[in-house]
């Protein structure tokens, strides 16, 4: 410990001489010239032009296939909106009765993991329903129900060709770390070039949204396959492909599983955004609203997505935990009691559909609606509250991020990559420098260097007010077991809803510009730095907190002196994670009016502008990836001196 | 006999460019060769013959190459060099597919932790060597539960892996290397992760099992009281290296080298060496007193050898006289001598 400041002075020292004697350097050293700038733009936006336009084999463009492709999406999904809404021949056949849904959720809740699961799954989609959300949580629904299986057999293959293949996997592995720290939008822009505007284009977007982390946890899956086991089923005489099917599929199938709920939960997430591409539902209705500032009917709008996630969460979770059961003795439907009674709700409420319409469609008169009740606490808000918190947001901004954000752009970039390359070299020499000085020079190469600034001035503020929140109520939650539960779940529950969801409340707040695009940050971002400081906390070993118990260690010390320092690897994960997810939401926030790289990719998406939606978002990727390499690097290191993983 | 297994000269060498850098010394590097290199010996110059029928145990501590060299045999891991003949075909020359072959009919192998599938239940478990062998449902089901009831798990056969103690479960392991009814039994330790109580329950199982069977086995463990229970033949592996094959007696009586005799210093030896082990073979001396019997532990007859005045005679079970034994020979035997080391 006598050894940190030495080492501290020696990584931040020329850093902070660069920035002290900032006048006295020559302009290119502290703003990169325009004249360095590359055009990765141009170059991206020729190769699109080509695929656009230039055909490849007779008449057919790159596009036309990517079209063609795309086509077939198409039948799913009218299939499954026909089954869940529209029904087929013009109503000749009818849709599925909401009734039918609510009942067949709530069994299947039921058979995943019990009565609570149940009544949540049927509770939240009754709610759809009677609140007059029924038909466009099933177009949702219907989008997440196609989006989600292909995303997980393209992922399921590339992470078996990867394990099969580790060239493959040399290639996939970057690919899918840059991939992950993309922002939404810069999938939609090339999606919107290559397809169109339409709700397919929105579910192709989709798909390649959510693809990644599949691929990611089945490699982890395959690869953490116990020696032994894969070792048995050579003994027993397996084929390449027996192998993989019958012995390391199965084996890896909880950590697959894993991805198959990430998978689910990416889809929501991204059918939400993708409405600004075409993609139609809840998230075309959701961003109609806010954009005309109905925030009551938006509110309304949000609470049925975040249902939705929940159930579609739960469910997956509970898929994913559930063990193989034995089969019960007796007549079928004791056999299987949970297949019998799906058979019961689909016969009573088919034969309740015959009977009464209203069991098939509920009728728009019959549905609630809370909107003008949220529009009272709006208007109320608007009216008693503007004064302290117009007041609040001009302190704000005056007096901190007005002269953080000045303080950031007057930062040389000589100064971030002394200091960026110093820490990368202490931590892995070249190994861990070479890369995170290669992320940054491509965000000062690409003509974005002061928009970046802007982002990671208001990341890095949301970052430490996370982190303020975070941390207090880390330590409060790991005192004791329940509250280390009721965290978790809170946290796991928020973690569900799609981030988009985090700027109606903020709206509702502050209307737009920069405190409301933090606030959202700090809401959305906070969830990793209390699971992670929780975690950190909980997971210190036992046995170590009996010895200090025995050395007589008040609890303040035990908590300073031995906790903190054990979980604290853990606790800058958790900053990692909160980093990663406050860049995400601010390239949301940028459509509540941001002045950074997110509005950028705003402009980018309206004028169909693939390059630059596309370096921008390398820009975003890149500034994640560095903080990324370098903390989890820190941890790694630090966790192996302290003997812990 | 003609060996059912037959190891000449294995070398497994773990490293960057395992085979480039076992050619550049001649296919025999010596410890010099290692030094520094990067390169590690997980397995030196192994020659050792498997006779059919006879349990031979392959017995050392953590790292000392008992594992990998179990896995060269099964060509689980690929030798560096050397030469296995498996009844007398040479086996690092059998494709692919021979192997996947050979693998599933004269092969079984029980594994330290239990390898079992987890989302198969017991018979399912027991049935998949059957299974990716392509034999009709019907008929794998019935030998597996042949196997089940073999290995005393009748009853719960529907149970998963997760539902079993870790005793039940190395015994599902057990009838799963049965299924196929191979020729060759590997056991990479398969007892070290029980309790002490039931590893000894276990390796009574073993014993009986293997007197209904009698399979040839390679049988790998790092606790010497155990290769003396079960071992017909032991051999001592230390770095790499097969230092010395024999049986128990011959191991205590006269180990190849310091590091064996280390191993062998605890052991209880009345109770390991017979008469015969210790006796002066030949010797005719007066058929005063009744004489003793060439195969009892020392253990038993020692009393009676120690208050006898004069050696005693020594016979075999049908009485013929086979030598003498005298109180020093039990005292030697019992009483290890190390003045000549000190």
């Amino acid at each position: 410990m006598r050894r940190a400041w030495p080492i501290a002075a020696l990584l931040l020292g020329p850093c902070a001489l660069l920035i002290v004697l900032r006048d006295a350097l020559p302009g290119w050293a502290v703003t990169p010239p325009a004249s360095w700038r590359v055009p990765f733009i141009e170059w991206i936006n020729a190769v699109v032009e080509f695929l656009r336009k230039t055909p490849l084999v007779a008449d057919f463009t790159f596009r036309d296939g990517t079209r063609a492709v795309a086509g077939w999406i198409e039948w799913p999904l009218d299939l499954l909106e026909g089954i869940l809404i529209s029904g087929f021949a013009d109503g000749a056949v009818p849709s599925l009765p909401w009734t039918m849904i609510v009942g067949l959720a709530a069994v299947w809740g039921w058979y995943l993991r019990g009565w609570r699961l149940s009544l949540l799954a049927g509770g939240c989609v009754l709610y759809l329903a009677l609140f007059g959300k029924w038909k466009l949580s099933m177009i949702t629904l219907s989008a997440v129900l196609v989006a989600a299986p292909v995303a997980g057999a393209i992922g399921l293959g590339l992470g078996i060709l990867a394990v099969k293949w580790r060239g493959f996997e040399r290639i996939l592995w970057p690919l899918l770390n840059v991939m992950q720290s993309l922002p939404h939008f810069s999938y939609l822009i090339p999606v919107a070039v290559f397809i169109g505007v339409s709700h397919k284009a929105g579910t192709i977007a989709t798909i390649l949204f959510a693809m990644p982390p599949m691929a990611r946890l089945t490699i982890l899956g395959l690869r953490g396959v116990s020696p032994e086991i894969v070792e048995a089923g050579l003994m027993a005489g397996c084929t390449r492909l027996q192998m993989l099917r019958k012995v390391e599929i199965p084996a890896a199938r909880p950590t697959i599983m894993v991805g198959v709920n990430q998978v689910i939960m990416q889809c929501l997430a991204m059918v939400v955004i993708a409405s600004f591409i075409g993609a139609k539902g809840l998230g075309h209705d959701l961003l109609f609203r806010l954009q005309s500032l109905r925030i009551g009917q938006a509110l309304e709008i949000g609470v049925a997505i975040v249902f939705m996630a929940v159930t579609l969460d739960r469910l997956s979770q509970a898929l994913a935990a559930k063990e193989p059961e034995h089969l019960r003795e007796g007549a079928w439907w004791r056999a299987h009691p949970f297949l019998g009674s799906a058979a019961a709700v689909v016969a009573v409420t088919a034969l309740a559909s015959f009977i009464t319409p209203y069991a098939s469609v509920l009728p728009r008169e019959l549905t609630l609606t809370t909107a003008p009740f949220w529009d009272g606490i709006v208007d109320w808000v608007t009216v008693n509250l503007f004064d302290p918190l117009n007041f609040f947001r001009d302190a704000l901004l005056l007096n901190v991020l007005i002269p953080m954000r000045t303080g950031y752009q007057a930062v040389p970039w000589l100064a971030v990559a002394v200091l960026v390359g110093s820490i990368g070299w202490r931590l892995g020499r070249a190994r861990i420098a070479l890369p995170v000085l290669g992320f940054l020079a491509f965000v000062m190469l690409s003509g974005f260097w002061a928009r970046s600034q802007i982002t990671a001035y208001m990341v890095s503020f949301a970052v430490l007010v996370c982190a303020g929140v975070g941390l207090p109520l880390g330590i409060w939650a790991s005192k004791h077991e329940w509250r280390a539960k009721l965290v978790q779940l809170l946290c796991d529950t928020f973690q569900t809803f799609p981030s988009f969801i985090y700027l109606i409340p903020v709206i509702m707040l502050f209307k737009v510009g920069d405190v409301a695009a933090i606030s959202a940050i700090v809401i959305y971002a906070s969830i990793p730095a209390i699971r992670y400081t929780t975690i950190g906390l909980r997971s210190v070993p036992h046995h170590i907190i009996e010895a200090a118990t025995t050395s007589g260690c008040t609890p303040r010390q035990i908590l300073w002196k031995v906790r903190m320092p054990l979980a604290f690897p853990e606790i800058m994960l958790g900053v990692n994670q909160t980093i990663m997810f406050a860049l995400f939401m601010v390239i949301i926030a940028a459509f509540i009016g941001t002045r950074d790289l997110g509005q950028e990719i705003f402009r980018a998406l309206t004028f169909n502008d693939a390059g630059k939606g596309l370096v921008v978002g390398l820009c975003v990727a890149f500034i994640g990836l560095t903080a990324d390499r370098l903390i989890t690097e820190w941890a790694a290191v630090r966790k192996r001196e302290l003997g812990i993983g | 006999m003609e060996p059912k297994i037959s190891c000449r000269g294995v070398w497994k060498i773990f490293g960057p460019h395992p085979e480039r850098f076992f050619h550049t010394h001649g296919g025999a590097p010596g410890p010099d060769a290692f030094a520094g290199s990067g390169y590690i010996p997980a397995v030196r110059d192994a020659t050792i013959d498997v006779f059919p029928g006879e349990i031979l145990v392959i017995m050392g501590l953590s790292g000392s190459g008992k594992s990998t060299l179990v896995r060269c045999l099964s060509r689980l891991i690929e030798p560096t060099g050397g030469e296995i003949l498996f009844d007398g075909r040479d086996l690092l020359k059998a494709t692919p597919k021979e192997m996947i072959e050979l693998r599933r009919h004269k092969m079984g192998m029980v594994f330290q932790h239990f390898a079992l599938l987890p989302h198969r239940t017991v018979l399912h478990n027991v049935a998949f060597p059957l299974e990716v062998q392509g034999v009709a449902r019907a008929d794998r089901l019935r030998r597996a539960m042949e196997v089940v009831e073999l290995v005393g798990l009748k009853g719960r056969e529907s149970y998963y892996p997760r539902e079993l103690s870790g005793g039940q479960q190395q015994r599902v392991g057990i009838a799963r290397s049965l299924a196929v009814e191979p020729d060759v039994w590997f056991l990479d330790e398969p007892f070290s992760a029980l309790d002490p109580l039931i590893r000894r329950e276990m390796q009574d199982e073993f014993l009986r099992l293997q007197n209904l069977l009698h399979k040839t086995i390679v049988f790998i463990t790092h606790d010497f009281d155990e290769a003396i229970r079960l071992a017909d033949r032991i051999a001592i592996m230390n770095e790499g290296v097969i230092v010395q094959i024999g049986a128990a007696a011959e191991l205590v009586t006269r180990p190849a080298n310091d590091y064996v005799a280390e191993f062998t210093r605890e052991v209880p030896r009345d109770r390991l060496l017979t008469v015969a082990d210790v006796m002066a073979a030949g010797a005719d001396p007066d058929a005063g007193a009744a004489p003793v019997e060439a195969n009892a532990p020392i253990h038993d007859v020692a009393r009676r050898v120690l208050r006898a005045e004069a050696p005693l005679r020594v016979v075999d079970e049908n009485g013929v006289t086979q030598g003498a034994i005298s109180r020093a020979d039990v005292v030697d035997a019992l009483f290890e001598d190390r003045s000549g080391r000190e």
